[in-house]
């Protein structure tokens, strides 16, 4: 078996899939992060958000309702975080933690509420809509142009998150309210606001990487089905050095492993394929040993902001 | 006559039972530089930080161009044209000069950012006041001289026409001072005001045209600096102070216990680097250190505890070398450290009374046992010291950020001063304390130099200095200026070299 046979065409567009919830989430909690506030809940805002994606296209018959109450579900979800960690001051890990374990919960006793035992559910989900003209390009055409709309709202949204952190006053605010927020609040701008948009904005995108996962792949909720995706997104954040683009290469990077070990498992490797499964989390794990540290992370994450009383 | 810029009539503030500012009058012109004189806890900061919005006024009117003003927060600070230039740089590090300085400053529905057009204009400013600032450079990247530099312009973009500068020379280099001043004077040209707090008096002859003078929260008055020599100003900071003789014990022997030579350390932010300090602390004497704060006081202690290697330069104690020993080997050894900050570096604030007290020793017989702690030597001991040194509290247990700022201190004192240290480094061991607390901090340091102790005690209180030291060091810029005896006749050349006022000469031991 050669390497061309793993590495081919299909393996780029399934790669691209499966790195598409995972780079999603990962634009928003970068936009969360370069605000200051780090949503550890992320892995529970994309399971929110990936059941109210199934039950808004379960009752409505159009995926496009789901994507919108996912989304709405999903900024709701960090609405928890904000409210505890930026109003009151509660630890942002905390909460975070909180959040992923409601998540659990929530989207357990609601899935059995709303659709019995059944145990799966499935409903009408994006399908691949080839883009006319560009996917006819020879060789990137099909890889790149034939997915769903999930995938192509990700090429617009990382040049325009890119666009909105570096070129508006706005995106130069929320990164100077993640490295030095005393600094923003003597220069006349609320805090408070600033973090609470970048939070909730980050709540709707994690909630759209949930919605592609559950609508535009996999077309059905199961319980716990974001399995570390979301803890996945946030070590992209930090493999891409919170940038957009850079959460994006580390997102295909996790897909591409994704991508590997499912192509590993057809092929038929005489190797356990709980080891195949394995690969995407062991490649976090040791990306964020090796990059972790080194990274220079905004300066004032995970710290809540008061302004000093005397 | 034009109207003054700012009036400020009658302020009134303080802080608990502390006066901080006791009906303290201001009043500056335009295109005027105006000093603000006076020692640590004079009321200066407190004053200015009223005018800027940070603190209320419990007393007393501010008026603006002759308008009465409520002044609530910076923001209204600023639509008034007052900017002030903190100690600590309100600056976003990893942006660039630029975008600090635009942060915030958006107009109404402008969206992008236009870096071109607001590099233009700050690069125009920037030669308009005769001083370079490359708006494209990242606040990472530059000297604190530039920083503080990138401030002002801060200011200046918000339309500041009064500028306060919190001790704006107190990191700088002397060229930076230099161009500092060209800066100000160019932008008081123009009509615009400065107010600026300082403690240095050639600083505000050189630059000042007036100059109010503070003392312990009161105005002692304000005068053209034309009119008064630098050493008038420095009695009239100093103040005339009633220096009671507490010295009832016999002064030090003859023998040398601590001897540093050459002393130097690497730059740092925050406190001037030691620069070839020298200095000789008897057995049984406690050597005053005097200074304003950042004049290398940290640095020296940190030295001579071991939390820090200098650079240059050798210590020696009972004529054995210290540089090299660690902070740990130094303690077991006998060397004592009263930190200067209490809540940060002296104690654990969270844990207890007892934890705190333990904590040099707690891996120790009789305190840890087989790897355990034993619960019950620790309470006897414990007890012991709440009884010997009056400390104030419900229980052993109690935490310790539940007590007062005395009692922590004496916390932190019989955790130190435990045996007989043979070297004890005080660091402003009374800052905060009431009278009560500080005698008691005195009697405990004389009562170990009358032991035997060799003290250093570095303090910014010149009364607590003449008040329980045998001589007096004074440091400036990292180097011991003089050494003179504690002695009244002394002070008012103590209160010149504290600032920079004498050149500096070797050490002096007249005394013995």
């Amino acid at each position: 078996m050669s390497l061309l046979q793993i590495f081919d065409l299909s393996w780029v567009a399934a790669t691209i899939r499966l790195a598409t919830p995972i780079a999603l989430a990962a634009q928003g909690e970068t936009l969360s992060e370069r605000a200051g506030v780090l949503n550890i809940g992320l892995e529970g805002v994309m399971l929110n958000s990936a059941f109210a994606g199934v039950v808004g296209a379960y009752y409505s018959g159009s995926p496009w309702v789901g994507l919108l109450l996912g989304m709405l579900v999903g900024a709701l979800t960090a609405l928890i975080l904000a409210v505890a960690s930026i109003t009151f001051r509660a630890n942002q890990i905390v909460i975070g933690a909180a959040i992923n374990i409601l998540a659990m919960g929530i989207t357990g006793v609601l899935f059995r509420a709303i659709f019995g035992l059944e145990q799966q559910v499935t409903v009408m989900s994006f399908k691949p809509y080839p883009i006319p003209v560009l996917s006819q390009i020879p060789v990137l055409g099909p890889v790149l142009f034939q997915q769903n709309v999930l995938v192509y709202l990700g090429y617009v949204l990382v040049p325009l998150l890119t666009i909105v952190l570096f070129r508006t006053h706005w995106g130069l605010a929320i990164r100077a309210v993640g490295d030095e927020p005393q600094a923003v609040d003597t220069a006349g701008i609320s805090v408070i606001k600033i973090r609470y948009l970048a939070v909730l904005i980050g709540g709707a995108l994690g909630g759209l990487g949930g919605v592609s996962l559950s609508l535009g792949q996999l077309n059905l909720f199961a319980e716990g089905m974001i399995s570390g995706r979301g803890f996945m997104a946030l070590a992209a954040v930090i493999f891409g050095r919170w940038h957009p683009v850079g959460g994006v290469l580390a997102a295909l990077f996790f897909g591409g492993a994704d991508a590997l070990q499912l192509r590993m498992q057809v092929l038929g490797w005489q190797v356990p394929y709980e080891f195949m499964l394995m690969l995407p989390y062991v490649l976090t794990l040791l990306t964020l040993a090796v990059f972790a540290g080194r990274a220079s992370q905004p300066k004032a994450l995970g710290e809540n902001y008061a302004r000093e009383v005397r | 006559m034009t109207k003054p810029i700012l009036e400020m009539k009658q302020i009134t503030k303080s802080f608990g039972s502390l006066i901080a500012n006791d009906q303290v009058d201001l009043t500056v012109q335009p295109g005027e530089i105006h000093g603000l004189l006076g020692e640590n806890g004079a009321g200066k900061t407190t004053l200015m930080n009223i005018l800027y919005g940070l603190y209320r006024q419990e007393a007393g009117e501010i008026y603006i161009d002759g308008n009465p003003v409520q002044i609530c927060s910076p923001k209204e600070a600023i639509s008034l044209g007052i900017g002030m230039v903190h100690q600590h740089f309100m600056l976003v590090h990893n942006l660039t000069v630029t975008e600090n300085v635009i942060l915030g400053q958006a107009k109404k529905g402008q969206l992008f950012i236009n870096r071109q057009e607001a590099a233009a204009q700050i690069k125009a400013k920037a030669e308009e006041y005769g001083v370079e600032l490359d708006p494209w450079a990242k606040i990472e990247d530059l000297t604190v001289g530039l920083r503080q530099r990138v401030e002002i312009f801060k200011a200046l973009f918000r339309g500041a026409r009064l500028l306060i500068l919190d001790e704006p020379t107190a990191v700088l280099t002397p060229p930076e001072v230099e161009q500092l001043f060209q800066l100000l004077t160019n932008f008081v040209r123009q009509g615009n005001s400065v107010i600026c707090i300082t403690h240095k008096l050639h600083e505000i002859k050189t630059i000042c045209d007036k100059v109010t003078i503070l003392r312990g929260g009161r105005l002692v008055g304000t005068y053209v600096t034309n009119e008064v020599d630098a050493d008038e100003l420095a009695v009239l900071m100093v103040g005339e102070k009633a220096v009671t003789p507490v010295k009832s014990r016999k002064s030090g022997n003859n023998k040398v216990f601590l001897k540093v030579e050459n002393l130097t350390t690497e730059l740092d932010e925050g406190d001037s680097p030691l620069n070839q300090l020298s200095l000789e602390v008897y057995e049984g004497e406690i050597l005053g250190v005097a200074g304003v704060d950042g004049n290398g006081q940290t640095n020296l202690a940190h030295c001579l505890a071991g939390l820090k290697q200098p650079k240059d330069g050798k210590m020696w104690w009972a004529g054995k070398e210290m540089n090299g020993l660690s902070a740990k080997v130094l303690a077991e050894q006998g060397l004592a450290y009263i930190p200067a900050d209490r809540h940060g570096t002296a104690t654990a604030m969270g844990m207890s009374l007892a934890e705190n007290l333990i904590c040099r020793r707690f891996s120790l017989a009789p305190f840890s046992c087989k790897g355990f702690l034993s619960p019950k030597a620790i309470e006897h001991y414990v007890q012991a010291k709440i009884k010997d040194f009056e400390i104030k509290t419900p229980s052993p247990l109690v935490r310790l950020a539940a007590l007062s700022g005395g009692n922590q201190q004496k916390v932190v004192l019989a955790r130190e001063i435990d045996g007989e240290p043979r070297l004890i480094i005080a660091h402003q061991p009374t800052r905060g304390l009431d009278i009560g607390s500080t005698n008691y901090v005195h009697r405990v340091l004389m009562e170990a130099a009358q032991k035997g102790a060799s003290i250093i005690l570095l303090s910014t209180e010149l009364e607590e200095l003449f008040a329980i030291c045998d001589r007096i060091a004074v440091l400036y810029r990292g180097q011991v200026m003089g050494i003179l005896p504690a002695q009244e006749t002394y002070l008012r050349e103590v209160g010149l070299m504290m600032a920079g006022r004498v050149e500096p000469k070797g050490v002096d031991d007249h005394h013995h």
